[in-house]
């Protein structure tokens, strides 16, 4: 595949892995935390790890949408999904995470009309064909997916499709990030940034963390050769003693972000005075519900939902996973009471979660060298 | 200097753990049915292993391979039996009539029994037009022929509008096992090498694309054939240095070498860079977020080769129709047991489970 491949060359990859053993100040161990889980993925999928010396080491950050939800808010949607004539709709990796009582394949199984989606454009589609349902969007994600559900609100109003409804979960990435570097028992050099993420915000939200904590951030690509040279950028930047953003993904990043998107976002959506972050608690200003001027198209204002905050399983320790303080098989339930068929913790259900990808693709032993 | 880096031990403490738990009888302890019960994964093992194994509780099921073998009166029979549902009806490529007949052959091929009779049962749906069922029976037909095998018995059945999507098929099988080895899981031994039959992927997004859910503009064709041919090719070239096939359809080549390395004990390693996928496929699939390794198949192979024999057996495969990119695409070892690892084209590794869930749609 062009523009794919070259980004999967193992001859490149090679070249990067022997830049970096350079830069590596023997006896040193580095930790370099990968934000956005799509990254946690690519690392995994492609052996990424296995190409650099072991004193080099890639903790597993909080960006995986589908791992920051919490468990009320899955109970909120199957309550929505179980009314009768509503047609629920939502991304497939969503299906498999626990409420307090089961999943959304659950309910599906017990006979709520679930439906998974590509895009929140489908989700339209759908109610545009059965006008006399009602069709609600479950939204999640970050500023990566929350311009498509903005648009699709925005396409819903224009059209006159009433039948249509968003329970938005969306999420920013900032406040998270900022609450990370807070916590004490934290230990990091520095950051792969999101790719995505900054597509949309740019790199501009991102220049706290050298200013104020001290750490250089790479904003990075998904293909195994970008990370390879992100984590360069950062050793080069700690072996120079400089600490700024730089932009690896320059290809589709600018720096500014998509100013476009920003003000779609902002017309649609407000920001939530606080959110429940699966592990990590209630965060301020951290996620985004639908603006007042939306409001007749928000299902959680169209639906009554329980809204009951339900306490993380006591075994689970998907904060801790999230935050990076600990390893996924340091976990007491990773494996045997948590596997990715039963889940407790949503770092396992994702393939972005850090626990998926370690059950999925890491569970073995490795060879590698330190320097 | 640098010295290798042990797994630490509470790791591999951790891991142990997890490996005894996974090669532990799955206990079904599900409420209900949900589509991952259906799509090849670990819910789909857990349904076989854990309530119709120890229901059924025979010689011939134990060994869990895709056909059961009975002898009868000095020969000695392969039997087999499986169900299509998939929508839509016709696809690029091939149809359900088509899958029905050549699913039951790859069964009874891959055991290594020549393909004899099948028996077809058909759950018609009301309001399914004649011209739809007579192109089906059609197909069925047809493919027969070009597999060398009769249908000697069958059944209709009829249900209200809305109870099945157009036509449900079910076809079982009998054939007679080759002499010229004897196939099984328990044959596999480290240092064979793994032979695919050609590129992988293909029907599963061929369904996909079909159904127009994508809005992805590609050609990709089913490769629903009957497998005898290599088969019979692959007998002939290894012998009993042919020691293991199956035929990769639902949930892929991954599923099926996941179930090898758990029912022989052994390693399996796979070089992604040897593993042919048309590029319509790699596209596709990368996409929409899949690993052609789990997207299925309706007339490929993979198959277990005596390291002495594997060249002969991959120039017959070759030379076997549908076999032009057959390749040898890995090895078994004996380290990690039970579990099958990728080496990525990248250079790296990492394991390549079972699939858990349903990513995709009914596809067979």
């Amino acid at each position: 595949m062009k523009f794919v491949d070259e980004f999967r060359d193992a001859q490149l990859g090679r070249v990067l892995a022997g830049e970096i053993l350079a830069t590596v100040e023997p006896g040193r161990h580095y930790k370099i935390m990968e934000v956005c889980g799509g990254h946690t993925h690519a690392i995994y999928k492609y052996g990424v790890d296995d190409l650099l010396p072991a004193n080099v080491e890639l903790v597993h950050g909080p960006g995986c949408p589908v791992c920051v939800i919490p468990m009320g808010r899955v109970d909120d949607g199957i309550a929505i999904a179980r009314e009768p004539g509503v047609i629920f709709t939502v991304f497939g990796d969503m299906l498999r995470v626990p409420g307090a009582d089961g999943t959304m394949l659950d309910a599906k199984a017990a006979g709520a009309d679930i439906r998974v989606v590509y895009s929140p454009l489908d989700a339209l589609r759908i109610a545009r064909e059965n006008p006399d349902r009602e069709v609600v969007f479950f939204a999640i994600g970050f500023e990566t997916t929350a311009p498509s559900t903005a648009l699709t609100l925005k396409r819903a109003r224009a059209d006159g499709i009433s039948n249509f409804s968003v329970m938005c979960n969306h999420v920013t990435i900032v406040p998270p990030l900022r609450a990370l570097l807070e916590s004490p028992d934290l230990r990091l050099d520095g950051f792969i940034g999101p790719g995505h993420v900054s597509t949309v915000v740019g790199c501009r939200p991102l220049e706290f963390i050298p200013a104020d904590y001290a750490k250089p951030v790479v904003v990075s690509g998904f293909e195994p050769v970008d990370l390879l040279q992100s984590v360069l950028m950062i050793m080069r930047q700690l072996a120079e003693g400089r600490c700024e953003v730089e932009n690896q993904y320059s290809r589709v990043v600018p720096y500014e972000g998509n100013l476009r998107a920003l003000q779609v976002m902002a017309e649609v959506f407000a920001l939530r005075p606080h959110f429940e972050w699966r592990g990590l608690g209630f965060i301020s200003q951290s996620a985004l519900r639908l603006s007042d001027a939306y409001r007749e198209l928000d299902a959680e204002v169209r639906f009554s939902v329980p809204g009951v905050r339900v306490a993380d399983p006591k075994a689970c320790q998907c904060g801790e996973v999230l935050k990076g303080v600990i390893k996924p098989w340091e976990c007491k339930v990773f494996g045997t009471a948590c596997t990715p068929d039963h889940a407790i913790g949503t770092c396992m259900v994702s393939p972005e979660g850090a626990c998926a990808a370690y059950y999925n693709y890491g569970r073995f032993a490795r060879e590698r060298a330190v320097v | 200097m640098p010295h290798p880096d042990t797994l630490d031990e509470r790791e591999q403490r951790v891991l142990d753990r997890i490996e005894t738990a996974r090669g532990r009888r799955p206990k079904f302890r599900d409420e209900r049915i949900t589509m991952a019960h259906g799509a090849g994964g670990k819910a789909s093992q857990t349904l076989i292993e854990g309530l119709l194994v120890p229901a059924f509780g025979s010689a011939a099921l134990d060994v869990l391979g895709d056909a059961g073998l009975v002898a009868a009166g000095g020969a000695s029979l392969a039997f087999t039996t499986d169900s299509f549902v998939v929508r839509p009806l016709r696809f690029p490529g091939g149809s359900i009539g088509d899958l029905a007949v050549n699913g039951t052959v790859n069964d009874l091929a891959v055991a290594g029994a020549r393909p004899l009779a099948l028996t077809l049962a058909m759950v018609l749906e009301e309001g399914l037009t004649a011209a739809d069922l007579k192109a089906e029976v059609e197909a069925i037909a047809a493919a027969a022929v070009a597999a060398g095998v009769q249908v000697v018995a069958g059944d209709t059945k009829v249900v209200e509008r809305g109870h099945a999507d157009g036509m449900y098929l079910c076809t079982a099988g009998i054939g007679l096992v080759d002499e010229r080895a004897a196939p099984s899981p328990a044959a596999l031994k480290p240092g064979d090498r793994i032979l695919l039959s050609g590129t992988i992927g293909d029907h599963g997004t061929a369904i996909m694309l079909a159904r127009g859910e994508f809005e992805l503009d590609a050609t990709v064709e089913s490769d629903t054939r009957s497998l005898w041919p290599a088969v019979d090719a692959l007998l002939d070239a290894a012998g009993p240095g042919l020691h293991c096939m199956r035929d990769a359809t639902r949930g892929g080549v991954a599923s099926v070498l996941n179930e090898l390395a758990r029912a022989s004990g052994v390693a399996i390693v796979v070089r992604e860079a040897d593993v042919p996928v048309n590029p319509a496929v790699a596209g596709a699939a990368e996409i929409l977020g899949l690993d052609p390794m789990y997207i299925a198949n309706e007339g490929k192979l993979v198959a277990f080769v005596a390291a002495e024999q594997a060249d002969a057996a991959l120039a017959a495969l070759q030379a076997a129709p549908g076999g032009e990119r057959a390749a040898v695409i890995g090895e078994v070892r004996t380290e990690p047991p039970g579990m099958v690892l990728v080496e990525t084209a990248f250079g790296g590794k990492r394991v390549m489970d079972q699939l858990v869930g349903d990513p995709l749609p009914r596809i067979c």
